[in-house]
C-alpha cells in the first residue's frame, strides 16, 4: 500500500469509518464547499469601503493620493517619485503602458521586472476596505515580480474597485474570473520584519514603499 | 529535529539563569501580549468569529479524508504534483529526489515548522544541496546553528549583539548594531540567493480544498520570492492544514495575525495555485506539494482531536507564564509552550517528553487566547492522566497522587485529615505563620515560604455558619 492509502485509511479507521472514502462523503464535502459560508463580519468590514481603505492604508503604511483621472496618473507618479528623490525610471504592467509617461518625465518600460528595477507600477484586481489591502492577480500581462522586486511599488486603484472585505473580493474573483490565477497576491503595506528584538524595520525583502494612486 | 524534551527540567534551570534570554523574553512579552489585546479589542464580534473558526476546523478534521482528496484533485488539475508522506524520512526522501531530478544546487526556503519537524535542511545538505533560510529570524538561526525558539518569531531569544556577531562571521563586513542597517545587510545577501535559487521551499499556513491552493502568510515577502522565482516550488505541510473554502481563509486570517502579534493583517498573503500558466512571465514550472502525517493521524477521532484545529499563531506560548520565563528551547523540540506540550508527546512519544504536560500552572490563559478555542489545559491534563496510568511519572509523585486520591475520594477521612493537617502546619509554622521548609518538598520551599493555615478548615467554618444560621451567600 502506498503512503497515500495508508494515511487515508488511518484517518478513516480513527474516525470509525469503513472502507475507502465514498461518493456520498465526497459529495457532502463539495456541497459544503459550494455554500461558501461566511463568519460574522466585524463592523470595520461593513462601513464605506473607500473611507475604510484610506484609513487602513495609513495603518499599514501604504501612502494614498487621490488623483482626478487615470490620465493624471503619470503626473502624480512623477510628483511622488521626485518628492521622494526616487528614480524617474519604472517598469510597469502592460495595461498602463498607453498612458503618457513620457510627458510626465517617467521612462516607463513594459517588460518583466528584474533585480535592477527600483520602481514598479501596477494596477490591481481590486482593493479591500477592511484592511487597506491590494489584490493583485498574476497573468501574462500582470507578473507578480513588479510588486515584489523593486524598492518602490506604485499601484493604481480605482475607487469603484474597492470592496468591503476579503469575502467580497473572493466573490468578485469567482464572478469575473471563474478560478484563481497562479498567484493571488494580497499586499498590505511595504515589506517589514521584526525579527531582531521585535523592532519593526520597513523593507525586509520586498518594497520599502507602497504608494496608491486612487482614481475614480 | 532531534528531540531534547526529556531534558526539560535541566534546560529550564539553565535558561532561568541566562541573562540575555531573560531580557529578551521580557521585551517580547509586552509586545505580544499588549499587541494582541489591543487588536482583539477592536473586533466586537471576536467571540463569534472564534466560534465559527473552531467549528470550521472541527468539520474538516471530522472529514479529513474527503477534504484532502478534494484538495488533491483540484491541485492536480492545475498542474501541481501532490505527494503523501507517512513519516519524516519519507518526506525527506521525496524532496531530495525532486532536488536530484532537477539538478538543484541552491534552494531558498521560507519559514516552515513542518520542515523543522522533519529536519529537511539536513537531508538536503547531505544530498549536496545548499539550503538558505530567508525569513530573517530563521536566517539568523541558520547562521547560529540553532533551532527556532518560537513558531512565529523564531529568533525571539537572540539579542541584537548576538545577531551582530553572527553577521560579522558570516558576511565578513564591519560590525553593525543598528537594527535597520543589519536588516539591510541581510536583505542584500539574501536578494542574491533569491535570484539564483533553482528550488523554492515553503510551508503552508493553510491549503484550500476548493481550489487546490497552498498559501503563505508573511510580513517580509520572502515567501513570495521563494514561490515565484525558482523553477521548482516545493510545499511541505501537514495534512491537518486543509480548509474547505476561500471564505474560510478570510475568517481565519482575521484571527491569525491579530492573535500572533496584534497585526490587523499580515503584509503578504500569497495564494499559489498550480504552475506557471501559458504566457506567464514568472512562476515555477513545477509545483510539488508534500502532505505529511508524521503523527497527525494519531489525533484524528480521539480525545485530543481538538489539537488539530491549531493554526500556529503562537498566542498560547506568548501568554504562558512558563514559556515567558524559560523560552522555547527548554521544550526541546519544534513546538514550545502549551500547544507544544500537547503536540510533542503525540509526535515524539510521551516517554521522551514527560515533563512538558506538567510544565503548566493551569492558569488557563492559553485557552482564553486561542483563536480556535483549543482546550489546552484539558489536553495537557489528559496527558498527565495517561502518564499516571502508564506509570510514567516518578514513583514518589505517583505515590503522592495516589495517596491524595485515596483521601479526596473519602469525604469523612478527608475532613478529618485536613483538620489535623491545618493544625499541625499552623504549629509547624510557628509565630511567623510562614512555613519555610516542608519535608520532601524542599524544591518548592527553596524559593518561597508557604503561608500557614490560620485556624479552622473551610468545612469547619461552613458547618459553623450553617448551624449558626449565618448567611451563605
Amino acid at each position: 500500500m502506498s503512503a497515500r492509502e495508508n494515511i487515508l485509511q488511518r484517518i478513516r479507521a480513527q474516525s470509525g469509518r469503513q472502507g475507502e472514502t465514498n461518493d456520498a462523503e465526497r459529495a457532502a464535502a463539495r456541497e459544503h464547499i459550494a455554500k461558501h459560508a461566511r463568519s460574522p463580519l466585524p463592523s470595520i468590514a461593513q462601513g464605506d469601503p473607500v473611507t475604510g481603505f484610506i484609513a487602513e492604508c495609513a495603518r499599514v503604511k501604504t501612502s494614498v493620493e487621490q488623483v482626478a483621472s487615470l490620465q493624471a496618473v503619470p503626473q502624480a507618479a512623477a510628483r511622488y517619485l521626485s518628492e521622494n528623490a526616487l528614480q524617474m525610471h519604472a517598469v510597469g504592467w502592460s495595461a498602463l503602458a498607453s498612458l503618457d509617461w513620457q510627458g510626465a518625465g517617467i521612462d516607463f518600460e513594459d517588460r518583466l521586472a528584474n533585480k535592477d528595477d527600483l520602481v514598479g507600477i501596477t494596477d490591481c484586481f481590486c482593493a479591500i476596505g477592511e484592511t487597506g489591502t491590494l489584490l493583485l492577480l498574476s497573468s501574462p500581462t500582470t507578473p507578480k515580480l513588479h510588486a515584489l522586486l523593486p524598492e518602490t511599488h506604485i499601484c493604481v486603484v480605482s475607487r469603484a474597485r474597492i470592496v468591503t472585505c476579503m469575502e467580497d473580493a473572493f466573490g468578485l474573483l469567482r464572478k469575473e474570473r471563474g478560478e484563481l490565477p497562479r498567484a493571488t497576491f494580497f499586499v498590505s503595506g511595504p515589506s517589514r520584519t521584526a525579527d531582531i528584538e521585535q523592532t519593526i524595520v520597513i523593507g525586509a525583502h520586498g518594497p520599502y514603499r507602497v504608494h496608491v494612486l486612487l482614481v475614480p | 529535529m532531534q528531540v531534547k524534551s526529556m531534558h526539560f527540567k535541566a534546560t529550564s534551570s539553565m535558561k532561568l539563569n541566562d541573562a540575555v534570554l531573560q531580557s529578551a523574553m521580557k521585551k517580547a512579552k509586552g509586545k505580544f501580549v499588549d499587541g494582541r489585546a489591543a487588536a482583539v479589542a477592536e473586533i466586537e464580534v471576536w467571540e463569534d468569529i472564534r466560534a465559527h473558526a473552531a467549528a470550521l476546523r472541527d468539520r474538516v478534521i471530522a472529514n479529513l479524508d474527503a477534504y484532502l482528496l478534494e484538495f488533491e484533485a483540484n491541485a492536480t488539475k492545475r498542474g501541481a504534483v501532490v505527494h503523501w508522506a507517512e513519516s519524516a524520512t519519507e518526506a525527506n526522501d521525496i524532496i531530495v529526489k525532486i532536488a536530484r531530478d532537477n539538478a538543484v544546487k541552491l534552494a531558498t526556503k521560507s519559514k516552515s515548522m513542518v520542515s523543522e519537524e522533519i529536519s529537511l535542511n539536513d537531508a538536503l545538505e547531505a544530498a549536496g544541496v545548499e539550503v538558505v533560510e530567508t525569513d530573517l529570524g530563521e536566517y539568523i538561526l541558520q547562521l547560529a546553528k540553532e533551532p527556532p525558539s518560537h513558531i512565529v518569531a523564531p529568533a525571539v531569544h537572540k539579542s541584537k549583539e548576538q545577531v551582530a556577531e553572527l553577521f560579522v562571521n558570516a558576511h565578513h563586513k564591519p560590525r553593525l548594531t543598528d537594527i535597520p542597517a543589519m536588516t539591510l545587510e541581510a536583505r542584500e545577501v539574501l536578494r542574491n540567493k533569491f535570484l539564483s535559487a533553482d528550488m523554492g521551499i515553503s510551508g503552508a499556513n493553510f491549503i484550500i480544498a476548493e481550489t487546490g491552493t497552498t498559501l503563505t502568510v508573511t510580513n517580509e515577502g520572502n515567501a513570495d520570492m521563494v514561490t515565484t522565482i525558482p523553477r521548482v516550488h516545493v510545499v511541505v505541510t501537514g495534512i491537518e492544514k486543509v480548509i474547505p473554502t476561500l471564505e474560510d481563509f478570510a475568517t481565519l486570517i482575521r484571527l491569525l495575525p491579530r492573535s500572533a502579534i496584534g497585526q490587523t493583517i499580515s503584509n503578504y498573503l500569497t495564494l499559489t495555485t498550480g504552475v506557471k500558466g501559458q504566457g506567464d512571465l514568472d512562476g515555477p514550472e513545477q509545483m510539488h506539494i508534500v502532505l505529511i502525517d508524521a503523527g497527525r493521524t494519531k489525533l484524528v477521532g480521539r480525545d485530543m482531536k481538538e489539537m488539530l484545529r491549531c493554526i500556529r499563531c503562537g498566542a498560547c506560548m506568548n501568554h504562558c507564564p512558563v514559556y515567558q520565563n524559560v523560552g522555547g528551547h527548554a521544550y526541546g523540540w519544534v513546538y514550545p509552550g502549551p500547544m507544544g506540550s500537547v503536540l510533542t508527546p503525540t509526535y515524539v512519544g510521551i516517554e521522551n517528553a514527560g515533563d512538558l504536560p506538567n510544565a503548566a500552572t493551569f492558569c488557563g490563559e492559553c485557552q482564553v487566547v486561542c483563536p480556535v478555542k483549543i482546550p489546552l489545559p484539558d489536553l495537557m491534563r489528559k496527558w498527565r492522566e495517561r502518564q499516571f496510568e502508564q506509570k510514567l511519572r516518578p514513583w514518589g509523585e505517583r505515590f503522592a497522587i495516589g495517596l491524595w486520591s485515596a483521601f479526596a475520594t473519602r469525604p469523612t477521612l478527608y475532613a478529618f485529615s485536613t483538620k489535623v493537617a491545618a493544625r499541625v502546619s499552623a504549629w509547624w509554622a510557628g509565630d511567623k505563620r510562614r512555613i519555610t521548609w516542608l519535608p520532601g518538598l524542599d524544591g518548592w520551599t527553596d524559593g518561597r515560604d508557604m503561608p500557614a493555615p490560620t485556624g479552622k478548615t473551610f468545612r469547619e467554618l461552613y458547618a459553623a455558619r450553617r448551624s449558626g444560621g449565618g448567611r451563605l451567600s
